[in-house]
């Protein structure tokens, strides 16, 4: 039973972060119906920013590593806006493959540009926030970190579902997922609210990657292709285009992943996962809360 | 048209995955010095990537031998010339890069690698074109069994595996051991068999295998199982990026059992990342700076000169394996493949700094191993065991 629990919170820090990551995806397919490959990297570039900021703020503080989170969501929240406006603006409006292809190549450059940068050694990620491990009197531990996973994730969820549903932006995003030929028509700024949404999804990504570095110290310009991939699928598994899909979806695949690698059978993980994303397709194709829509041809 | 572009997206992913796979490796190495007519001496190494600390300590013995000789006056009357390529710690490139120093460089011999699985892939190239390869730290049995060309100048891992099954008997006093392995790595999936039949052998039992692929990050559910089954110790017969982070958990979850593994281990990175939670480990090598052997003190002298760090196992490798090769072209009397390579096949006794090397009719070198434990963050001699 402890077993049971302790890989329940393993599985939730991992999903957690998955989740964080998931909701670029689908904010962006929502809204312009196409997968920004370039995400992934961008976690990676967060991860990056909190190595190098991590230096100049006292280690071991919450203050200090808040700050930290702060700072390279805003710089990748940037990063993301710069992307969508100099790689996928100009395309808008052409094939929708022209624009994924044009993010594979963004998510090329980004990786090169930071093997070039930041150097193909994997590096050590400092220890930003108070290193401290729970334990309960039948043995379960939880590390702060990964307390510090559920509450920051938790919050950016909360902060989102808010931004979405309660204030303008949000619903101007809205009004551009549901048609952006009508959001547009009723005098909505496409151009800006895209631009938001960019940046958001990068700012979420940011965050995830200080706060999966934070579990797993060893960062590399590679480290995004893999929890990348994993999130796309979460975002697929929860229906996507939909935010709670894609928060639930990282979940569950973070729990899947664990429970099987805590069997004889772990080094079929990602073939266990993946083959589930097929077999929960194929039964529900819109995703777990997705809606399936009739298309007409 | 959702669909379709759901299933244009699954198929652009692979591509992009197989392209990030096979990025060409155009990072110039470093030369040294080239004059008219030198004799060309290729060397391949992780010099950058995941296990970037062994290709670059084992080049930077590669490179203090070929300097050394080449301030003696070279071999046979010429110069020696290292041509250097980085294989990135990835698959699928070391084949490459055989090939082009051998075809395009025109190479005469190859040094390389310390990762069994990609020493395994320049093999056969080295092989079909005659031209003797010395693995400085490959420790993989197969490595060798691709053919007559290929040599080691380190002990192999059914040795290694046998050396800590009896250190885990008789200094850790364990009966029942758990194994977390790398199942993605030939010398990971390797060490673990020979520890696993050593140890059962001498009535020791493995109470459970974990298994994980090398570039994992989260090992806890992994680690979570094993210490449900209460193990004496926890055999990691990995590499230090892995190892680094697998202790770090262990550790986060309560593991009390000592951690112990192979030569993988050893790198200043395995400190770096997993900071206290490595204190205390134990793993086996080739070779320690702190031996009283005057050959030991000169090498380490002279590399501390040269590169203000102290050599670990790897750079003695790599220096062993440049000195070997380069001996064996004296007593062979020329640079020619099948000459050099009868030559390395008759040496005897031959004195490396990590211990004195006879090469036995597989082409591999019987040597004493070392065990070291991590105290304060750094490595000390714990003993020294001869091979029976």
């Amino acid at each position: 039973m402890i077993e049971f629990l302790q890989q329940l919170i393993n599985g939730l820090s991992v999903g957690f972060v998955y989740a964080l990551l998931a909701l670029g995806y689908t904010m962006v397919y929502g809204i312009l119906r196409f997968i920004n490959f370039a995400h992934s990297d961008v976690f990676m570039v967060g991860a990056f920013c909190g190595f190098y900021m991590g230096k100049h703020v006292p280690a071991h503080s919450l203050g200090g590593g808040l700050l930290v989170i702060v700072l390279t969501m805003l710089i990748c929240a940037a990063l993301g806006i710069i992307i969508e406006r100099l790689a996928y603006r100009p395309l808008r409006g052409g094939s929708s493959l022209a624009v994924l292809i044009t993010a594979i190549g963004v998510s090329l450059l980004l990786e090169n540009v930071g093997q070039l940068v930041f150097g193909a050694d994997p590096k050590y990620f400092p220890e930003l926030f108070p290193a401290k491990v729970y334990v309960s009197s039948s043995g379960l531990r939880v590390s702060s970190n990964q307390l510090l996973v559920f509450v920051v994730t938790a919050v950016l969820l909360f902060a989102l579902q808010w931004i979405v549903l309660r204030t303008r932006t949000g619903t101007a995003m809205r009004a551009v997922s549901f048609n952006a030929q009508a959001a547009s028509l009723v005098g909505i700024n496409n151009d800006r609210v895209i631009s938001f949404t960019f940046g958001l999804g990068s700012a979420l990504a940011a965050a995830g990657g200080i706060l999966y570095s934070m579990n797993y110290p060893s960062i590399d310009p590679y480290m995004g292709i893999l929890p990348g991939l994993k999130a796309f699928v979460a975002a697929v598994l929860g229906g996507i285009g939909n935010i709670p899909g894609a928060a639930l979806g990282g979940i569950l695949l973070g729990l899947i992943e664990t429970f099987v690698k805590g069997t004889r059978f772990s080094t079929y993980t990602d073939a266990i996962a993946f083959g589930l994303l097929i077999v929960i397709l194929l039964f529900r194709p819109a995703g777990l809360l997705g809606k399936f829509q009739v298309e007409k041809v | 048209m959702r669909r379709n572009i759901l299933s244009v997206a699954a198929g652009l992913v692979c591509i992009a995955l197989a392209a990030g796979c096979n990025k060409s490796s155009d990072t110039p190495g470093a030369t040294s010095s080239s004059t008219g007519g030198a004799i060309k001496i290729g060397e391949f190494a992780s010099l950058t990537g995941s296990e970037a600390t062994f290709g670059q300590m084992s080049h930077h013995g590669t490179e203090l031998a070929i300097d050394q000789l080449n301030a003696a006056g070279g071999v046979l009357g010429q110069k020696l010339e290292l041509h250097t390529e980085d294989d990135q710690s990835k698959q699928g490139e070391s084949k490459t890069i055989a090939k082009k120093l051998i075809s395009r460089d025109g190479v005469v011999a190859l040094l390389g690698e310390v990762a069994s699985s990609r020493s395994l892939e320049a093999a056969p190239v080295c092989q079909e074109n005659k031209i003797p390869q010395i693995s400085p730290s490959s420790t993989n049995p197969k490595v060798t069994e691709i053919g007559d060309y290929i040599f080691r100048v380190c002990f192999t891992d059914p040795q290694q595996g046998k050396v800590l099954a009896q250190f885990a008997h008789t200094t850790l006093k364990a009966h029942k051991v758990a194994i977390l392995t790398d199942a993605a790595s030939a010398y990971s999936v390797g060490l673990a068999n020979y520890f696993r039949d050593a140890f059962t052998a001498a009535g020791g039992q493995i109470t459970s295998e974990g298994k994980y692929s090398g570039g994992d990050k989260d090992f806890s559910a992994q680690l979570t199982s094993i210490k449900g089954e209460n193990p004496d110790a926890l055999f990691v017969p990995g590499y230090y990026t892995e190892v680094g982070l697998i202790a770090r958990q262990a550790h986060d979850l309560g593991m009390k059992a000592p951690l112990f593994g192979g030569d993988g281990w050893e790198s200043s990175e395995l400190v770096n990342i997993g900071g206290a939670a490595v204190e205390g480990t134990y793993f086996s090598t080739h070779f320690s700076p702190e031996e009283k052997d005057p050959v030991v003190e000169k090498f380490v002298h002279d590399f501390q000169a040269k590169y203000s760090v102290t050599p670990d196992a790897m750079a003695a490798l790599g220096y062993d394996s440049a000195m070997l090769l380069v001996d064996a072209m004296k007593r062979a009397g020329s640079t020619e493949g099948p000459k050099v390579r009868d030559a390395l096949a008759a040496t005897k006794d031959f004195p490396g700094v990590a211990g004195k090397i006879t090469i036995d009719p597989q082409r591999n070198a019987t040597k004493p191993l070392v065990i070291l434990q991590v105290k304060d963050g750094k490595f000390h001699l714990v003993e020294k065991i001869a091979p029976q």
